[in-house]
């Protein structure tokens, strides 16, 4: 009997953490790791309605306070300069695959047609908030931009740094054209703040927050992230190994 | 109690309770230690649609300093406890680390959250999969119906009785119609129809793509914040059902019962043939 404890206890032993995390840095184990989110968007995307809207809340339901995340002030001179005017010069870059490059102003934003719609928003971390957000489609702006059918994803060029690491995020023309992806420049009644992402921020509300680019600059429509940055589509997905498909 | 004299060698798992009973090990071991990463991501509980740093808490693992250096503690419902050493305040390799679960729980030891996600949706793809497989398989068998779900006789009185004064004797190998007594009955079908399948569905709701497509999913539990806690709670009892699980694995014998869930084949104590 006491031999076989003994052999228990070894198998025991080789189950311990160590032992598990040594197999995860094995290259099958890593790759299949690497490739869950894609399956899960698949999986997802199979049972789940392409179009289908995340909930919308009434403003009874809006949390008390919508905690500040990422960059509280981009430190840029550039972004110092557009703040210190209220943003009055500053324009948003839209381009890339598209056969009319834009540059638009805050006040033409403010005067396409405007969405608002009061959502949750989840951390990756596992908090949530509701928040209400204004702002316009980023259908709108791919149309009016008569954006190539080639392109598969939508880029955001981001103002703050992360060291010399500026932010970015790409999202897919699935939720890049769904009805709730807005470019905010409202939030709870009030402009944008800049803790928030003034002068604009993304909602993908059908994603987790590392999604919502905050201080977008530029929009551009591209066939493939692999040149960007460091390749995976988004500044946490380069620097921390975060699932591109933020569904989950 | 085991005893050396041996009696005869029954069939008592079938080949697919065996083969899930393994899958599962693997996939509940990587679910806990990378659940547990993802807890300290953010460890703190909430109920409703909502809730963040801001928000009142019903459950809390955290740090904060001393006069004596940084204290753990947790908090429930606005009881709180010291931890230090084991939650929110641990050592590892002589440095003072200040996460809610510590290393020794946690896959991967060292904080990662992103890893961690990573090992979580593994765990939950194998656990899901053979989950639904087994479901389905064990109800075409009848297993859940003729094994899990207690029959009428051994609800009287006499037979919880005489059940619950076994357990307390130890006496746990029998014989007889059932393959499983009341209690085990009770607590197996108690995991497998209740406590799996809330952890399943509230893991569902933590997808805010989900949510868009079956929004009546997150209503049954009450919201996101809701549903994240009932995750936690439905993980919890289920660690407190494997203690339990390996504690009578042990003192019924755990070469005779880890065997039966290798071959199939449980010895009885000798003189209880069938």
């Amino acid at each position: 009997m006491t031999s076989r404890r003994t052999v228990l206890t070894g198998i025991g032993a080789c189950l311990m953490l160590p032992g598990c995390e040594r197999i995860g840095k094995t290259k099958p184990v890593h790759d299949l790791l690497y490739s869950l989110d894609g399956l899960t968007m698949r999986a997802q995307r199979l049972v789940t309605a392409r179009g289908a809207l995340a909930r919308e809340y009434t403003e009874a339901d809006l949390s008390p306070r919508f905690r500040v995340n990422g960059t509280r002030q981009p430190a840029s001179a550039d972004y110092a300069r557009h703040q210190k005017e209220g943003f009055a010069n500053w324009r948003l870059n839209v381009g890339g695959m598209v056969r009319r490059p834009l540059q638009i102003s805050l006040s033409d934003l403010r005067a396409m047609p405007t969405r608002t719609q009061i959502t949750r928003h989840d951390c990756v971390e596992g908090w949530s908030a509701i928040g209400q957000w204004t702002g316009v489609q980023l259908s709108r702006i791919l149309d009016f931009a008569r954006v190539s059918e080639r392109a598969k994803y939508v880029l955001f060029r981001c103002a703050d740094n992360y060291g010399d690491t500026p932010y970015y995020e790409t999202v897919d023309m699935i939720e890049a054209r769904h009805p709730q992806t807005i470019l905010a420049w409202g939030m709870n009644g009030d402009i944008l703040s800049v803790a928030h992402g003034a002068p604009l921020r993304l909602r993908s509300e059908r994603q987790l927050g590392y999604k919502h680019a905050k201080y977008v600059m530029g929009v551009e429509a591209i066939e493939s992230f692999a040149e960007i940055g460091g390749g995976k589509g988004g500044f946490w997905e380069d620097r921390s190994g975060y699932d591109w498909w933020a569904g989950i | 109690m085991s005893s050396n004299a041996k009696g005869p060698l029954v069939k008592r798992h079938r080949l697919s309770t065996r083969v899930w009973h393994w899958t599962n090990m693997v996939a509940i071991f990587l679910l806990i230690g990378s659940g547990a990463t993802i807890f300290n991501a953010h460890p703190r509980l909430y109920w409703g649609e909502y809730g963040a740093n801001f928000d009142p808490a019903w459950l809390v693992i955290d740090d904060r300093q001393s006069a004596t250096g940084p204290r753990g503690f947790v908090n429930i419902g606005g009881a709180e406890f010291d931890t230090t050493g084991v939650l929110g305040v641990f050592e590892k390799g002589g440095e003072t680390r200040m996460r809610a679960f510590p290393h020794w729980v946690t896959i991967p030891a060292e904080y990662s959250l992103s890893a961690g996600r990573r090992y979580h949706l593994l765990g939950a793809w194998i656990f899901g999969v053979a989950g639904f497989v087994y479901f389905f398989w064990s109800l075409f068998n009848r297993h859940i119906q003729r094994d899990l779900i207690p029959r009428k006789w051994q609800l009287t009185p006499a037979c919880v009785r005489a059940d619950i004064k076994n357990h307390i004797k130890l006496n746990f190998i029998h014989s007889g119609t059932e393959k499983y007594s009341l209690l085990q009955k009770l607590s197996y079908a108690g995991v497998i129809l209740v406590i799996l399948p809330v952890l399943v569905a509230t893991g569902l709701t933590m997808s805010p793509n989900m949510n868009a497509a079956w929004p009546w999913l997150l209503d049954i539990f009450g919201g996101r914040q809701s549903a994240r806690s009932l995750h936690f709670i439905a993980a919890f009892l289920l660690i407190a059902f494997i203690f339990v699980h390996l504690i009578l694995v042990v003192l019924a014998g755990p070469y005779n019962e880890i065997r039966s869930m290798i071959t199939g084949k449980l010895r009885l104590p000798a003189g209880d043939g069938r």
